[in-house]
């Protein structure tokens, strides 16, 4: 464990919307090259938590550090929400898809670099003119794009409408456009929700590929249980915004907390899929 | 994704009439208030008076009306859970589109030529460059960026009053003013701008509504400044590198120079090119920025606010560069206006202006530069066609923007060429 | 001192009428998430409408105050609630899953399209009526001025003051009421629960309308003059009302109507009458800018 550095510590998170505590004293490492799960049952705080890390919600208390190999400690609570992928390099995806349905796929992984393509279009100066520099750097961006678009098996796909696809095609294009931000740490929000087994095993596999080939930190938020226990390195268990349990796969498991949390003595929850 | 469409056979003929009598029962009812019953001025007071057979005519229209386009509706099977699926997406590249941009474009080259004995063809032409040229800047901040501008106006007049008091003030030329009111148009696009473009689609476009207004009644009001309602008069036309083109012959004038006869075409057609020229410039600027990196977040941008900012975008920053390209846009258009008129006054800045632009844009299609031609050529030509059509101008200005909305939501011309594709490879 | 209690008064009456307008744009903004772009345009049909039904009566002989105002404002709340109906039907009703954008231009091209049907049915003129409610109270004379309060003010606030109470009972405690806010929280939901949600819009509209009617009719025996233009500015200040108040707070829509009758009555008295507009816009920016959800409104929270 030891070789995988500490990239992201969230510390006392705490998030309150009026009465209501969605989050409380939530404290949390991600490693880099590692994969963390956060599960709970619906309504546990967990997409709070992605809003909380990604500068969409100021939290209430607490800090979230970002461990950048260039810029150092970066607190993420108190930037803005687009410094978080730009400055911090932690990029997210949404439980319900976000995409650019009127774009073309490609045109949706060119936005993603849309910060390096700026600056290398100096504020459209250069890109009006057609200067060399520019038009290098956007080769670089198709390039990459064409990438992740092979990786992620969407390149025959790549210049028709993202809203027209399927669902399962939708979310791997989510990914794909945060891959393109090239992204510390990516933080996804239930990916393999709607997908069937064999996009699932998919899945699966791009995410150890991610974490142990490209040394990514990876956040997953996740309900399909076989997704969690087979790729996590490490769980985070949440219910009713409070942390019960924390460790590897084999231990939350057994862990009586969650057996309760999930399998519950007065409530269950149906989500779960064990 | 192909929509599945019930095969859907309409209902029948008897609740077709069944239907078409509930839209003329409520015609009826709306009809009767307004079509029905009007005030007129009789010696001092107010007496009412009837035009029953016109509410008649009016519900018989829309009972007609409603049962043939309910027909229509089933004979082109367009029912409304098709119409709800479709959306102005990539669809296949339509070359005919391209063929009909470049017969315009030859066309507009060649018009005073081939029109250069009738003054009045001209001058209209110029009209709807004018509009064109509004249309591409506002395409830019509603068509791509999504933002709701109905201020708009207020950018043409402070190119038009720019030009107007620095040229009567300081002697300043067309050219050298250009730059200037565009920049001073941007600025004021920035200052409206960033305070409100954080602010959600509905609010920004009531903001932009009160904007247009306050501007308007400054130039209304601030009378030393903008002269009042009375506006500012004899403004120097533009000149031919310095050659103005007067009937004198004392000075080196254009008809001097050339050693030709001194008319009055020359400077509208002069005009003309002047117009044509910005706006065909408008359109290499504008198509252009929109394959640049600024021109695709314009448009992600008008996707999904929220997905920008996770992927690391300034929203705001994008946001304020549409706007105030859109508002440079604008200024240089009021620049040409005042020069073209000679005279500007408030008048020609009210809301209705505002709407006229917007109208171009959605019903040419938001974000197609050609439909903005198409569009902007329909809307200045049929009020051209008689004194009646001018007076339901807006009226039909109205209806159109409600039904494109309704109908076919992405304008007229409503494909979206992509501004990238893979197998074509890199190209700026 | 006098003149101060004048305005006062005056503004009062002002803030009443663009409360009442602020109220509609307050429901329907509740409802459905969107500002109704035609309801200043709704107001002024249901202005004009009151100068026909009045010259109508005229015509008729009806002649007693109360009975002729009674009537009018039934018959112009039945029309106008017809037009709010329909404004919704055609505008926004086929675009409710639509893109943000879709709607409101529709709902702009219906502003226009009323405004220019207005003036193409009913003539471009102002139009005059007779003083129906002549004369007022005087209230006594102070430093030199003697204030005045009329009986149409008068009626003006009292009217304004039971509807802000009929309308608080009715979104709070009827089953309507019920239905409209839980349409407000999700609409799916609502849908789902077997409430009719496209109704419940529609009744929300109407009722928007009625409430612009009652303003109209007061408008026109207030002032006596009314023309296809009013609607415009009328719209523009209630949507600030409503803004400022906090939008989708009825209370706050009739505070909001309040402050702005206020401070146009002041500013004109005072400060410069040319610039009574261009104050409410620049406030109406200041509040958008520095506090969106209002004096008495909830602040929302972007859903993500």
């Amino acid at each position: 464990m030891s070789t995988h550095h500490t990239l992201l510590e969230v510390e006392h998170l705490t998030m309150r919307f009026g009465g209501l505590t969605a989050l409380s004293d939530l404290s949390l490492n991600v490693a880099a090259g590692q994969i963390t799960s956060i599960i709970g049952p619906n309504g546990a705080g967990k997409t709070t938590f992605f809003n909380c890390l990604t500068g969409f919600y100021k939290p209430t208390e607490g800090a979230v550090r970002m461990h950048h190999p260039q810029h150092g400690a970066l607190l993420l609570n108190e930037m803005p929400s687009y410094h978080v992928a730009r400055k911090a390099g932690v990029v997210r995806t949404f439980q319900n898809i976000r995409l650019f349905p009127n774009m073309t796929v490609l045109e949706n992984l060119i936005v993603a670099q849309h910060n390096a393509l700026q600056t290398a279009s100096r504020f459209s100066l250069a890109g009006l003119f057609g200067r060399a520099g520019y038009k290098a750097a956007r080769q670089q961006a198709l390039e990459k794009a064409e990438m992740w678009l092979t990786r992620l098996k969407l390149l025959d796909l790549a210049d028709t409408a993202a809203g027209n696809l399927s669902y399962g095609t939708q979310r791997r294009i989510e990914i794909a456009r945060a891959l393109c931000v090239d992204p510390l740490l990516i933080c996804l929000d239930e990916p393999a929700a709607g997908l069937n087994p064999r996009e699932s095993a998919e899945l699966n596999e791009l995410l150890v590929y991610l974490s142990r080939e490209h040394g990514k930190g990876v956040l997953l938020i996740e309900h399909d249980m076989n997704v969690v226990m087979r790729v996590s390195d490490h769980i985070c268990v949440l219910n009713f915004g409070n942390k019960i349990a924390e460790g590897t796969p084999q231990q939350i498991q057994q862990d009586p907390n969650v057996i309760k949390a999930y399998l519950g003595e007065e409530e269950t929850d149906e989500k779960v899929a064990a | 994704m192909s929509a599945y469409v019930p095969v859907h056979q309409g209902p029948g003929f008897a609740a077709r009439i069944k239907d078409a009598l509930a839209v003329a029962m409520l015609s009826l009812m709306l009809g009767i208030p307004m079509i029905g019953l009007h005030t007129v001025d009789s010696g001092g007071a107010l007496s009412i008076a009837t035009r029953w057979p016109w509410l008649a005519l009016f519900v018989g229209i829309m009972f007609g009306g409603r049962l043939a386009m309910q027909f229509a509706l089933d004979h082109f099977k367009l029912n409304k859970a098709r119409r709800a699926q479709k959306r102005p997406a990539v669809r296949a590249t339509r070359p005919w589109l391209k063929w009909l941009g470049y017969a315009v474009l030859g066309f507009s080259l060649v018009l005073p030529i081939a029109f250069s004995g009738n003054r009045y063809v001209v001058d209209t032409a110029t009209t709807v460059l004018i509009y064109v040229m509004l249309g591409w800047g506002l395409n830019v901040v509603v068509g791509l960026a999504g933002l709701l501008d109905l201020g708009y106006v207020a950018f043409y007049a402070v190119g038009a009053y720019t030009y107007g008091l620095l040229s009567t003030h300081f002697g300043w030329g067309f050219w050298q003013t250009l730059p200037v009111a565009g920049a001073l148009a941007a600025t004021f696009g920035i200052i409206l701008g960033w305070p409100t473009l954080r602010l959600r689609g509905d609010y920004l476009a009531i903001v932009t509504l009160g904007f247009g207004e306050i501007i308007r009644l400054i130039l209304v009001n601030w009378t030393d400044f903008s002269g009042g309602p009375n506006g500012i008069g004899q403004i120097p036309r533009p000149t031919f590198f310095g050659l103005p083109f007067s009937p004198d012959t004392d000075t080196p004038t254009f008809a001097t120079f050339f050693h030709i006869e001194y008319a009055a075409e020359h400077r509208v057609i002069f005009l003309y090119y002047v117009i044509l020229a910005l706006a065909l410039l408008t359109n290499l600027f504008v198509s252009r920025l929109r394959k640049l990196p600024v021109g695709i977040a314009w448009e992600a941008v008008r996707e999904d606010e929220v997905a920008c900012k996770a992927l690391g975008m300034n929203v705001t920053n994008i946001k304020l560069s549409a706007f105030a390209i859109g508002a440079m846009l604008g200024g240089f258009a009021g620049v040409f206006f005042a020069a073209r008129q000679g005279f500007i006054s408030p008048e020609s800045f009210v809301f209705s202006e505002s709407a006229t632009i917007l109208a171009i844009v959605v019903l040419g299609g938001m974000g197609s530069q050609l439909g903005v031609v198409v569009a902007a050529i329909l809307l200045v030509l049929l009020p051209e066609l008689g004194r009646d059509f001018s007076e339901y101008r807006m009226l039909l200005f109205g209806a159109a923007m409600i039904l494109i909305m309704v109908w076919r939501p992405g304008g007229l011309i409503a494909s979206r060429e992509p501004t990238v594709k893979l197998n074509k490879g890199a190209q700026a | 001192m006098g003149q101060l209690i004048q305005q006062l008064i005056n503004g009062l009456t002002l803030g009443a009428v663009y409360g009442l307008i602020a109220l509609g744009y307050t429901m329907v903004y509740g409802i459905i998430g969107m500002i109704n772009f035609a309801h200043g345009d709704i107001y002024m049909v249901a202005a004009i409408m009151a100068v026909t039904v009045l010259t109508l009566l005229g015509a008729a002989g009806i002649t007693a105050v109360p009975l002729a105002l009674l009537i009018t404002l039934v018959v112009v709340i039945l029309f106008t609630a017809i037009y709010g109906w329909s404004v919704e039907r055609v505008a926004y009703r086929p675009l409710r899953n639509a893109p943000r954008l879709a709607p409101l231009i529709s709902a702009i091209g219906m502003s226009i399209f009323l405004q220019n049907m207005v003036q193409l049915t009913q003539g471009a003129r102002v139009k005059p009526i007779h003083a129906l409610l002549p004369g007022g109270f005087e209230l006594g004379t102070i430093d030199g001025f003697t204030v005045h309060l009329a009986y149409t003010q008068i009626m003006i606030i009292v009217v304004t003051v039971a509807l802000l109470v009929l309308f608080t009972w009715l979104i709070t405690r009827t089953s309507f009421g019920r239905q409209q806010r839980a349409c407000e929280q999700d609409r799916t939901m609502t849908a789902l629960l077997g409430i009719n949600v496209d109704r419940t819009i529609s009744y929300t509209f109407m009722l928007g309308a009625g409430l612009a009617a009652v303003a109209g009719v007061m408008v026109t025996v207030y002032y006596g003059v009314v023309d296809f233009s009013i609607g415009f500015v009328a719209g523009i200040k209630a949507f600030t009302a409503a803004v400022l108040g906090g939008i989708g707070s009825l209370p706050g829509a009739m505070l909001g109507g309040l402050i702005i009758g206020m401070i146009e009555s002041f500013w004109s008295a005072y400060l410069s009458p040319e610039y009574k507009d261009v104050a409410t816009f620049v406030l109406l920016i200041l509040v958008l800018m520095f506090r969106p959800s209002g004096l008495l409104g909830r602040p929302e929270v972007e859903k993500v």
